[in-house]
């Protein structure tokens, strides 16, 4: 069941993802974009990872992506044109990506062994669950950080407001 | 049936370098940004990976970091967009080219 749910949804987000490689205008990128996070939330779930899940489908595909599109809409994005410098950055990044990817599948596969697979089972007959487990580390033992985050959301809002202010 | 952790990895690396090739290949200011955003999703899948594999919780909690990181970022960056268009009329970063000659 568990490879099943692996391979729907890790076709689901490869095809996204090359979707939104593909597309030319903003907004079919954006919403292709959202496809391929919803599919890595349902793999974050199938590892075990179900507040990830959440906070994926909240956070990403709810408030990032929103965002995007309010800026898409905001700043009336068409379609982008293709010019001199694309065709230059089209010959460097196809070979360089599939560079990237096959040395680390070559890493990935040749550990193989050593990474082991899943075992959803230990996990589910876990007597502490995992949004428990998380809450423990999170504000015992990390507090000083999670305050910190606080205080760079902060941060980010008001740089936000500020740069986007129009200027007198 | 068990998946090995070894896939999810390598379907990592795959969106990776999808983000990778997008990034270098798309024009538009705002798809350059969210291929970051493509990026940071599939390393986010190896720390939940490794997470697993370990029986750690603390690669989960990276993740939640990095999620925090990545909102706050994405305020900031689409900020300096809007800023970007309103001085330049433009979001193809070709004609973004102040500091060039």
């Amino acid at each position: 069941m568990q490879l099943a749910l692996f391979i729907i949804f890790g076709l689901l987000a490869v095809a996204g993802a090359i979707n939104f490689l593909l597309q030319r205008h903003p907004i079919n990128s954006a919403l292709s974009l959202v496809v391929v996070m919803m599919s890595l939330a349902v793999l974050y779930w199938s590892l075990g990872a179900e507040f990830l899940a959440a906070a994926q489908v909240i956070v990403y595909s709810g408030a990032i992506m929103v965002l995007f599109v309010f800026v898409v809409m905001l700043l009336n994005a068409g379609e982008e044109e293709r010019t001199h410098g694309s065709r230059a950055a089209y010959f460097a990044g196809v070979p360089g990506a599939t560079a990237i990817f096959c040395l680390l599948s070559f890493v990935f596969l040749t550990n193989s062994k050593a990474f082991g697979s899943t075992d959803l089972t230990s996990h589910l007959t876990h007597t502490v669950n995992n949004i428990a487990e998380i809450s423990q580390v999170l504000f015992k033992d990390l507090l000083l950080p999670f305050e910190v985050t606080s205080i760079l959301i902060l941060v980010a809002i008001l740089g936000a407001v500020v740069l986007a202010r129009k200027e007198q | 049936m068990t998946v090995p952790i070894a896939y999810y990895l390598i379907l990592a690396a795959i969106l990776f370098s999808i983000g990778v090739a997008s990034f270098l290949i798309k024009r538009n200011i705002i798809t350059i940004f969210m291929s970051i955003e493509l990026m940071l999703n599939a390393v986010n899948l190896t720390f939940v990976a490794f997470a697993h594999m370990w029986h750690q919780i603390t690669g989960q909690i990276f993740v939640f970091f990095v999620m925090v990181v990545a909102a706050a970022e994405a305020a900031v960056g689409l900020a300096i967009i809007i800023a970007i268009f309103r001085t330049r009329q433009t979001l193809n970063v070709d004609q973004v080219n102040l500091l060039k000659n």
